[in-house]
């Protein structure tokens, strides 16, 4: 199984869920999150006083899927999400060793 | 009685012909007295619906007013610190006021400050003082007196924000009122006060609503206290934008509309000067808003919301000594500069000097106050406001603009008083709050929050599971 951390812009989130959901992914956890890559934030002025906000709101997607759909997920977020202006975010791939779930203790790829 | 009439009657028409014309007579000035009676009572209702409608709108500059407008600039530990700040104003200074302020204030005394005459609100009944007001009950200019003995310390509490004791707060506030405050309403509202224009003080300072007594006291104290208290922690690395302006936004739009009470209710009373005063107000910030953007987009090429409605505030302090002596076209040239004048204040100067006054309570009350109250010597006009007069009665010219020069002199004196007396006043009671209660917080508790650690409580309590 595959693990799919993927952190975007807050803008497109709607785009990359339903982008998601069309290709039949069936769970993910949300997260909003503040960070910063090579963007470097920006600049807010109040009353004269330049402050540099640094960390950036976004979103964070995490779902576990099947070791087969990994790369159709990672083209999908891709497709939704570029804009191709810094910012865009990262997608980070990982192995998961088990899944359980906590209702009926099923394992392995059953539990997604 | 009947037999009477009968016995007489050849004679009694003659007699009663005279009688009918004298009871003609008395019972038409009965009734012209009563006329004018009921026209004096018609003219005091009008105008004391007008004060005590001002009364109101200058207390809602305070609460929720200022509260939200301090409230939204500062971090979101320290939001019910500083909106309660300016409550407690509404709360102390009033007792404050019927105890003995208003007495201190606006009693008959000498020049420099009243008497204890009204000591408890004696004397202070539902007749008028014509000193003051002919129409309205001097229980109603009293009251409207009050509400800005409350705003003038609460504007104070932006310069300290976030690290000055509750405690400390409150008895500097006290004190101030009392030391500062009070002597500078007598000086020039206050009967047989040194600065006062309309009852003949030796430097007649033109101030209509309080551009010294309200604005150049409270900002200069404000920046007596920025530079005692000392910087907040972390100033100026650490970066503290204001935690909400859409709460800032609101209180400055509260404030604008409660100016109207503050600057037309200062006419005390409902006629023509009371329009002068309120479209002069109006003009004053809208042109200021502008101003500020302006100065504002110069530098970083954007307009920002802060900026507009600090713009609005500037325009309405500086116009606060005009409004009522000036025309709509000097309002607006009033209000531009003022605007563009407390932008280059706080945004320049202030970094330049780096003193942290919070929330530029002397950038804007401080500076747009004693510009005002020059500019009011240049642009009053005897057409607006005829208030000076020779013995003849003729009146005289208002400001420099009309030729009257000395005006200008007048202007500064009265400027200069009062940046004296709150600088030395506010000085000696920081140095008393200091030795007695302290003035600062730990640094524990300023990194905590003056909400947390000051009262226990949190502005905003947002958990997932509640």
């Amino acid at each position: 199984m595959t693990k799919i951390e993927a952190i975007i812009q807050t803008s497109k989130f709607e785009a990359v869920k339903n982008a998601l959901h069309e290709i039949g992914v069936e769970g993910m956890t949300v997260l909003e999150v503040r960070g910063h890559g090579r963007q470097k934030g920006h600049t807010e002025v109040y009353r004269g006083r330049e402050y540099t906000v640094d960390l950036i709101p976004k979103i964070k997607i995490e779902m576990v899927v099947p070791d087969p759909m990994a790369e159709k997920v990672e083209e999908t977020i891709i497709r939704a999400a570029q804009t191709g202006k810094i910012g865009d975010g990262k997608i980070f791939r990982s192995r998961i060793d088990e899944v359980i779930r906590i209702r009926n203790e099923e394992r392995g790829e059953n539990a997604l | 009685m009947i037999s009477f009439v009968f016995l007489f009657s050849p004679a009694w028409g003659l007699v009663a012909s005279a009688t009918d014309s004298a009871a003609l007579a008395n019972s038409q000035s009965q009734r012209l007295q009563k006329l004018e009676q009921q026209t004096a009572d018609a003219k005091s209702s009008a105008d004391n619906a007008w004060m005590l409608t001002s009364s109101a709108l200058v207390l809602m500059m305070t609460g929720p007013g200022l509260a939200l407008f301090y409230g939204g600039l500062v971090r979101k530990k320290n939001v019910l610190s500083t909106m309660l700040q300016s409550f407690a104003m509404m709360a102390v200074i009033s007792v404050l006021w019927a105890i003995c302020g208003y007495s201190i204030a606006f009693g008959s005394g000498s020049s420099f400050a009243g008497s204890w005459h009204n000591l408890f609100l004696q004397g202070v009944g539902l007749q008028s003082d014509p000193d003051y007001s002919t129409t309205i009950p001097l229980q109603s200019y009293m009251i409207y007196q009050l509400m800005f003995a409350i705003i003038t310390p609460a504007l104070i509490t932006g310069a300290f924000a976030e690290r000055m004791k509750f405690s400390a707060m409150l008895l500097f506030m006290v004190l101030w009122s009392l030391i500062v405050y009070d002597p500078m309403a007598h000086m020039v509202w206050g009967k047989g006060g040194l600065l006062n224009a309309a009852l003949g003080g030796r430097f007649p300072t033109l101030d209509f609503a309080g551009g010294t007594v309200v604005h150049v006291t409270s900002g200069v104290s404000a920046l007596v206290c920025a530079l005692y208290l000392g910087r907040r922690l972390g100033y100026p690395k650490e970066t503290m934008p204001p935690h909400s302006v859409v709460l800032s936004f609101v209180g400055a739009c509260m404030l604008w509309v409660g100016w109207f009470g503050f600057n037309a209710g200062s006419a005390l009373g409902s006629g023509t000067l009371a329009t002068s005063a309120f479209v002069a107000t109006h003009f004053g910030a809208a042109a200021a808003a502008i101003g500020w953007c302006a100065a504002e987009w110069l530098r970083n090429r954007k307009v920002s919301a802060l900026g507009a409605i600090s713009g609005a505030v500037a325009g309405l302090v500086a116009i606060t000594p005009a409004a009522g002596f000036v025309t709509p076209m000097s309002a607006l040239v009033i209000g531009l500069i003022a605007g563009a004048f407390c932008y280059f204040m706080v945004a320049a100067v202030k970094a330049r000097f780096g003193y942290d006054d919070s929330l530029d309570a002397f950038g804007v009350h401080g500076a747009g106050g004693t510009l005002g109250a020059v500019l009011t010597g240049i642009f009053a006009s005897s057409v607006i406001n005829p208030i000076f007069k020779d013995p003849q009665g003729n009146v005289l010219p208002s400001g420099l603009l009309e030729g009257n020069a000395h005006q200008l002199l007048n202007q500064l004196v009265g400027v200069v008083i009062a940046w004296a007396l709150a600088i030395v006043g506010t000085l000696v009671i920081l140095k008393i709050v200091d030795m007695t209660v302290g003035l600062r917080v730990s640094q524990e508790h300023e990194v905590l929050g003056l909400d947390l650690s000051q009262h226990g409580e949190e502005g905003y309590y947002w958990d997932a599971s509640i």
